[in-house]
């Protein structure tokens, strides 16, 4: 890929080389600064992490269990004004996401009025029948949705993918900002950045507020993880001690009583609320994989009996689908009644004969998706890839076209890394995290920017090696 | 607090003491291998390998007991299941597993910890280093101990991590003792052969008490006042008196905590018991060996009932 810094936005730097609003703050600190003193302080940056044990498993690799995501120091700043915009689009977003899962799941008045086709979710893997006629406490759904955005100019803020399955991150936003503020503590003395470190009360509460009825006294929440070997257990471990949750594994937890109950050292005690970091497959073998050692039998049966609150509720997996994202701009509109303020991605169907046909006479130049991947999997991108991995995913896409969705491959805006040879523009991209509850939605100011380390890359994905950024929105 | 995260906390105090126990040991081993000629240091280092309860594993793969082969079977060998580095490992695992139960500074001192030690044991110890090594192993186990102290509620957490380190620590200082008895036998003494005190001294530096024993006995020396001192001196932190009481005491809390006692608390008091109101020539009576023998049985029986009467697994 031959995108040099010059056609993409970057979000530090105008064309010209002089320095955007967001950054004017930033800039007069970092050009007062010692390039030497910044160098020792990204190392120690590193020890930091390694010894508090931020880290993630990466699956198939056996020989690095437990690896770093890169930090580069340089933030990723983003203005009031602009803020004031996105947060509004998000929650416009999530607003009718959650209206979305709430309809699918009962009268589905999207396909009755033809906005939506039925097949969409009917061969969607995601799809809950069990889910059906059933309303979660609080007609909450999406407890906890990470929307993906990039952005391609000044004012084109896009969203990339919205993830309401189990979005993972929110940790690194909390640690990325706790490291800054440890390296750098004069530098929030002059520039006023928003706080995030509330992300973890405003969990609990939120969480808290969407206890079933059932719940006696103050709501006893548990954070659910299938244990230390998997790739997000830093994060789920880290939320459970800033929200003074348990951290349980299914093995602590049973069915007793009509209830989920968790083993302690003084016998059973029932859950209220479960956040779970499990996929929908994995929490009940009973109703879903039987094979499934994670799970707690009858845990859907107790979901349904409405006794117990699980967060992100099953079944929302089906608004991660890359096909159904491609109707997010209709969704938006027929549950809110607004225009949406957040534009989506250009997206080519495959399922749909002439968009196939498009897509397989452009390969070289589209970014090609599995529609229920993610992570960065199984996806092609044109302009990177060589003739023969083109012909193979080719054969791939023809085979099954009702699998992919393609997308042109945008210039996604760049921002500055911290190299030894001074600063160089990489891609990034932005992962705010937002609350839902009856009481309302909350939006952390920022987020998790993620970063491609490769000059010229666009993954992010920090299982294809991209880093995380420190992610500002100033104060006004 | 859930029986697993209890189980964990249980674990990762155990192996610490054990890891940290084990090091003592060689270094003990090591000093008496100097001063000693071949035969009579290579029976030191099979007495060390004996009290860890490794003969089995050991002589599966060596048929003699160097001080290089000893030392690298028990700190990082591939061939033994419970190397100190293993130790080590399941120590931080066990961490991790309970990370939110314990506090950040906790965690970054195990942490830590792990990460010097796995980069100190990636290779085979040269002799050279062997005292800065061992003593690393002890700094680490020091470091976790007082982040311990210094940054954890008196919960229940609290209780389970300290009768974790009390179990280990009185099993470790049991079977240092069962190894060596012999030498504390007071008919050994009067026979009036030459006084081999080196062996005593050994037998105190592998539980660090050489200091307080020559402190409270002026450093007069005889068999009767050492055992009397290792098992039933409420004040030295490694005796089999003084972990039980400290047992007792995170017992006692569990139990106040949880407003019932369990077998664990029945099977505890019964082996203090054997411990207070004993005179050392009680002990010497009933036999030193077989004194030992059953504490050692004992002890292991109260773990296993804690981990029962607290739910540890399903």
């Amino acid at each position: 890929m031959n995108q040099s810094a010059d056609q993409n936005f970057d979000e530090m730097h105008k064309p010209d080389g002089s320095i955007r609003e967001a950054y004017h703050g930033y800039n007069n600190w970092l050009s007062k600064q010692d390039a030497s003193r910044m160098r020792r302080k990204g190392s120690e940056a590193e020890s930091v992490f390694r010894r508090t044990g931020i880290t993630f498993n990466v699956y198939g690799e056996s020989d690095a269990e437990e690896r770093l995501i890169p930090f580069d120091m340089i933030p990723r700043i983003i203005t009031a004004n602009e803020w004031r915009r996105l947060s509004r689009g998000i929650e416009q977003r999530v607003r009718a996401l959650n209206a979305f899962m709430y309809d699918l799941y009962h009268r589905q008045e999207i396909i009755r009025s033809g906005r939506l086709p039925e097949r969409l979710f009917r061969h969607n893997a995601a799809w809950l029948p069990q889910m059906v006629g059933f309303t979660p406490p609080g007609s909450i759904y999406t407890h906890i949705t990470g929307v993906d955005l990039v952005r391609t100019g000044p004012d084109e803020f896009m969203v990339l993918e919205d993830n309401a399955r189990t979005p993972s991150g929110v940790s690194y936003m909390l640690e990325n900002r706790e490291t800054m503020m440890a390296m750098f503590p004069e530098l929030f003395t002059q520039v006023k950045v928003r706080q995030v470190s509330n992300y973890p009360r405003q969990l609990a509460k939120s969480l808290a507020a969407c206890a079933p009825p059932c719940a006696e006294g103050k709501p006893t929440v548990a954070v659910l993880t299938p244990g230390i070997y998997n790739s997000a257990y830093f994060e789920h471990a880290f939320l459970a001690d800033q929200m003074g949750a348990e951290l349980v594994e299914g093995s602590d937890l049973r069915v007793i009583d009509g209830r989920v109950q968790m083993r302690t050292t003084r016998g059973y005690r029932p859950i209220d609320v479960l956040y779970r970091r499990v996929d929908d497959d994995f929490l009940d073998p009973l109703t879903f994989n039987p094979n499934s050692v994670l799970g707690i039998p009858g845990i859907m049966d107790v979901y349904r009996a409405g006794r117990v609150t699980i967060a992100n509720a099953p079944g929302t997996g089906v608004a991660d689908d890359k096909a159904i994202y491609s109707f997010m701009p209709e969704i938006v509109e027929f549950y809110t009644g607004e225009k949406p303020i957040l534009a989506n991605v250009q997206t080519w169907r495959c399922a749909d004969p002439d968009s196939l046909k498009y897509v397989l006479e452009n390969l070289a130049e589209l970014v090609v998706k599995e529609v229920h991947g993610s992570g960065g999997y199984g996806m092609l991108i044109g302009p990177t890839s060589s003739k023969r991995e083109i012909r193979e995913f080719r054969a791939k896409l023809e085979a099954k076209p009702d699998n992919y969705i393609a997308q042109p491959t945008l210039s996604l805006s760049t921002c500055p890394v911290y190299t030894r040879k001074g600063l160089a523009p990489r891609h990034v991209d932005l992962r705010p995290f937002v609350l839902m509850s009856p009481e309302g939605v909350d939006i952390t100011p920022g987020g998790l920017t993620r970063v491609a380390m490769k000059k010229g890359s666009l993954v992010v994905n920090s299982s294809q090696g991209g880093g995380t950024k420190d992610s500002w929105v100033l104060d006004d | 607090m859930l029986g697993r995260t209890a189980h964990s906390i249980f674990w990762m105090y155990r192996y610490l003491e054990r890891a940290e126990n084990t090091a003592r040991l060689l270094e003990a081993g090591h000093r008496m291998s100097l001063t000693r000629a071949e035969d009579a240091a290579n029976a030191e280092w099979r007495s060390v390998i004996t009290t860890l309860g490794m003969r089995g594993d050991y002589e599966q793969h060596f048929d003699d007991y160097t001080g290089a082969h000893v030392c690298d079977f028990v700190l990082r060998s591939k061939l033994n299941p419970l190397s100190v580095l293993t130790m080590l490992e399941k120590a931080r695992m066990n961490a991790r597993a309970s990370r939110s139960a314990i506090t950040g500074e906790v965690w970054e001192a195990v942490n830590e910890g792990w990460m010097v030690l796995s980069d100190m044991l990636a290779r085979q110890v040269k002799e050279s280093d062997l005292g800065t090594v061992l003593a690393s192993i002890r700094r680490q186990s020091t470091l976790v101990r007082g982040a311990t102290h210094g940054s954890m509620l008196r919960n229940e957490i609290y209780s389970f991590a300290r009768t974790g380190t009390f179990i280990e620590r009185a099993d470790s200082t049991a079977r240092i003792l069962d190894v060596k008895y012999y030498l504390l036998l007071p008919s050994l003494a009067h026979v009036g052969t030459v006084l081999d005190t080196s062996q005593w001294d050994n037998v105190l530096q592998s539980l660090s008490g050489e200091r307080a024993y020559r402190w409270l006995n002026s450093g007069r020396m005889d068999s009767r006042s050492i055992a009397d001192f290792l098992i039933l001196d409420p004040r030295f932190p490694r005796s089999l008196a003084f972990c039980y009481s400290a047992l007792r005491e995170n017992l006692s809390a569990l139990a106040q905590l949880h407003g019932e006692e369990t077998d664990a608390h029945v099977a505890m008091r019964a082996a203090e018991m054997a411990l207070s109101d004993r005179r050392i020539e009680d002990i010497f009576d009933q036999g030193l060996h077989e004194f030992l023998i059953e504490f050692i049985a004992s002890n292991q029986t109260i773990s296993n009932t804690i981990a029962e009467a607290y739910r540890f697994t399903a």
